[in-house]
């Protein structure tokens, strides 16, 4: 059973890879995009992606075009945002926008680790919160 | 003064000496023209004034003196008709006559006498003994007796007195006569020496052959020559006033006025010094000379002094505008190299990130059971954490990079100095390191902000660092940054150990242009522009130096609420 279903987009294939390798190894579930267009369609394929790690800078659709369109058509997704130092600014603008945090380029791999958990878990609780409102819709109904 | 300076290179002394020229010559050369203008006028129409004058006074006494003579002549004759020589050989009548005359026309006629053909007085009457002199050897009765009236030359005769005579040939009982009588010389020269005019100007009459018939004065006689050549002149027209300008042996002009009497026996001479004549155009000559000599001086210092004063002001606008062109191109190429900068620092950054992670994808993989064994497991351990360490410093020095490039814009805005010293010692750090200096920091922690642009205060501080580490270059030292508040202001001093600024250079180093650095090293604009900065943002910087022990330079900003307030004030003044 892996922790959790994250996807990994970055147009820097040898990180990508690389990062693949040391989260699979870490008990992570990785399917991986070059950039924003890949990113919505491989969530468009697989439904089950929890956490998508999303690099700011990336040529064609960039971080927080990327962003918004994953908030708006899978707003359960949680987004964790990559960056270099000088798109800090944008990282936080990618947090108002929806993201869950944001993680500055060379990063531990142990903090990446936590926010990824972090993200997971509140988007399982979301999801807990959705299921039982549906429930109590349900049960509400039958009664 | 550093505009003088600027006045010395040879760009603006021409162009000074342009203006100048342009004024002076625009200005002096109507006046000169003027000048000679009018004084041509004023001579030529004052000299055909003053000769007509002179030909009219001369003319005047022409006639005066050929009617006196005339009447004399007249009164001789009167006598010979009316009386016949038996009365007139009367002493006692003659004497009667002569009293009469004399009670007429004053002391004119001295004496009277009837002279036979022979040339023997035979009656006298006057008051000397001539009762029977003889003139037949006489000159003047030689010339007497062929005509029917005579007026003789001046001469001493027999009494030894210089007169002249009148005589009137009379036939009586078949025997030349003739009367006689003697005009007074004083009295006659009072008519000819009443022409004076001026110091120099005065007449005397000639005769043909050149002997004065009056009293000339003893002073400044013209030469024989002159003499002979006005009689040789007025010879040609004796009917008319003649006016001539001589020089004399002595290099003397004078003008010479000309006319015949006495039928062209007598030369009446008016002489006057040319210098003397024309004293009035002499004095306007000069009067225009003085005020030329005043008004040229006025243009000249006025010319002086404007293009000096305009050059300067040229200079001044020319130099501001060269700072402030340097001042944007500097800023131009600091935001270009933080651009740059910027750029390179995010393309390091994504290599640098892959490093890390392959290395930390090693360290994952010796995690394994199967290297637990190894024996150079811990050689890998550290060399692997080696690289993770210096991919962290290849980090901070791409942030670094990354935080200077994002502040240089020349916003004003909110600028905390702490902040920015902290950064630029990050900056200029590993250059500082090579020459074994040291930075040291003493910074107020709760030190307000100013209102700037980082751009800018980031170039301060970039210049006086950079200064601060070239002078210590060779020996090394410490450079010690400290900030503090003062009342609204914020001061910012930054303290090196190097070999101190000589005390000739310290007033001129905030000079544009002005370096001790090597040619190609220096611009001489960094201080210059700090300079200007500072004074921009209603500061002040201050340098204090010690030959041997260092420099400290203040730089003292107002406060965001002082300039703020001060900005105010200047939109809306009270």
């Amino acid at each position: 059973m892996t922790l959790c279903n994250v996807l990994l987009v970055d147009d820097e294939t040898a990180f990508v890879e690389t990062m693949t390798k040391r989260l699979m190894k870490r008990n992570l579930t990785i399917s991986t995009a070059y950039n924003g267009d890949e990113a919505l369609q491989q969530l468009e394929n697989s439904k089950n992606i929890e956490v998508v790690i999303l690099d700011v800078k990336m040529p064609g659709m960039d971080g927080i075009e990327t962003l918004k369109e994953i908030k708006k058509r899978f707003p359960l997704v949680e987004v964790i945002m990559l960056t270099g130092h000088a798109t800090v600014e944008s990282a936080i603008e990618g947090m108002k926008w929806g993201a869950h945090d944001y993680l500055m380029k060379p990063c531990e791999i142990d903090v990446l680790m936590t926010k990824v958990d972090q993200a997971a878990a509140k988007k399982r609780r979301h999801e807990d919160r959705i299921a039982e409102a549906r429930i109590k819709e349900i049960t509400s109904r039958r009664a | 003064m550093k505009n003088n300076n600027l006045l010395q290179s040879p760009f603006y002394q021409s162009l000074m000496r342009n203006m100048a020229l342009t004024v002076i010559i625009v200005s002096i050369t109507p006046m000169i023209l003027v000048i000679i203008l009018l004084l041509n006028q004023f001579q030529t129409s004052y000299q055909e004034k003053m000769e007509a004058h002179l030909k009219e006074l001369v003319l005047k006494h022409k006639q005066n003196i050929d009617s006196f003579l005339k009447e004399r002549l007249f009164n001789i004759r009167h006598f010979s008709k009316i009386f016949d020589i038996d009365q007139l050989s009367n002493e006692q009548f003659l004497n009667e006559r002569l009293a009469i005359l004399q009670s007429e026309y004053g002391p004119v006629f001295v004496d009277m006498g009837i002279v036979n053909d022979e040339g023997k007085q035979i009656a006298y009457a006057g008051p000397f003994k001539l009762g029977k002199a003889d003139y037949h050897e006489a000159d003047w009765f030689k010339k007497a007796i062929m005509q029917p009236f005579f007026i003789s030359d001046v001469f001493l005769g027999l009494r030894g007195l210089p007169h002249f005579i009148l005589s009137v040939k009379k036939s009586y009982k078949g025997h030349e006569w003739i009367v006689r009588a003697t005009i007074d010389f004083m009295a006659f020269n009072d008519l000819v020496e009443n022409i004076s005019i001026g110091k120099t100007g005065y007449a005397f009459i000639l005769n043909r052959s050149g002997e004065y018939q009056t009293n000339p004065r003893t002073d400044s006689l013209p030469s024989r020559k002159i003499l002979d050549e006005l009689l040789l002149e007025g010879g040609a027209h004796p009917e008319k006033v003649q006016i001539s300008r001589k020089e004399d042996s002595s290099g003397k002009t004078s003008i010479y006025v000309t006319s015949f009497l006495k039928n062209g026996d007598w030369l009446l001479i008016y002489q006057q010094d040319i210098a003397d004549a024309y004293s009035i155009v002499r004095r306007a000559f000069r009067i225009a000379l003085l005020i030329f000599m005043l008004g040229s001086l006025g243009i000249l210092i006025m010319a002086y002094l404007l293009s000096r004063r305009t050059v300067s002001r040229i200079a001044k606008a020319n130099m501001e505008k060269e700072m402030m062109n340097q001042q944007v191109i500097e800023s131009g190429k600091l935001a270009s190299i933080g651009e740059l900068a910027a750029g390179i620092a995010h393309e390091i950054n994504n290599p640098v990130a892959i490093m890390v992670e392959e290395a930390g994808w090693i360290k994952d993989l010796l995690e394994e059971e199967e290297f637990r064994k190894s024996e150079n497991m811990g050689e890998f351990q550290r060399a692997l954490s080696q690289i993770g360490n210096q991919g962290k410093r290849c980090k901070e020095i791409t942030h670094k990079l990354l935080s200077f490039a994002r502040k240089t814009d020349s916003r004003t805005q909110e600028v905390n100095m702490n902040q920015l010293i902290l950064e630029i010692i990050g900056l200029t750090e590993q250059r500082a390191k090579y020459s074994r200096i040291v930075f040291k920091n003493n910074l107020q922690s709760d030190l307000p902000s100013v209102r700037a642009s980082n751009t800018e205060i980031q170039q301060i501080l970039l210049n006086m660092i950079n200064n601060a580490i070239d002078a210590m270059e060779k020996n090394g030292g410490t450079i010690t940054i400290s900030t503090q508040k003062s009342e609204d202001m914020v001061l910012t001093e930054i303290t090196d150990t190097g070999p101190g600024i000589p005390m000739a250079y310290l007033g001129r180093i905030f000079d544009p242009f002005f370096t001790t650095k090597p040619v190609g090293k220096g611009t001489g604009l960094g201080l210059s522009i700090c300079y200007g900065i500072v004074n921009k943002l209603g500061g002040k910087i201050q340098v204090k130096s010690i030959v041997g022990l260092g420099t400290t330079f203040l730089v003292m900003l107002p406060t965001f609420e002082k300039r703020i307030e001060t900005v105010i004030k200047n939109i809306n003044p009270a």
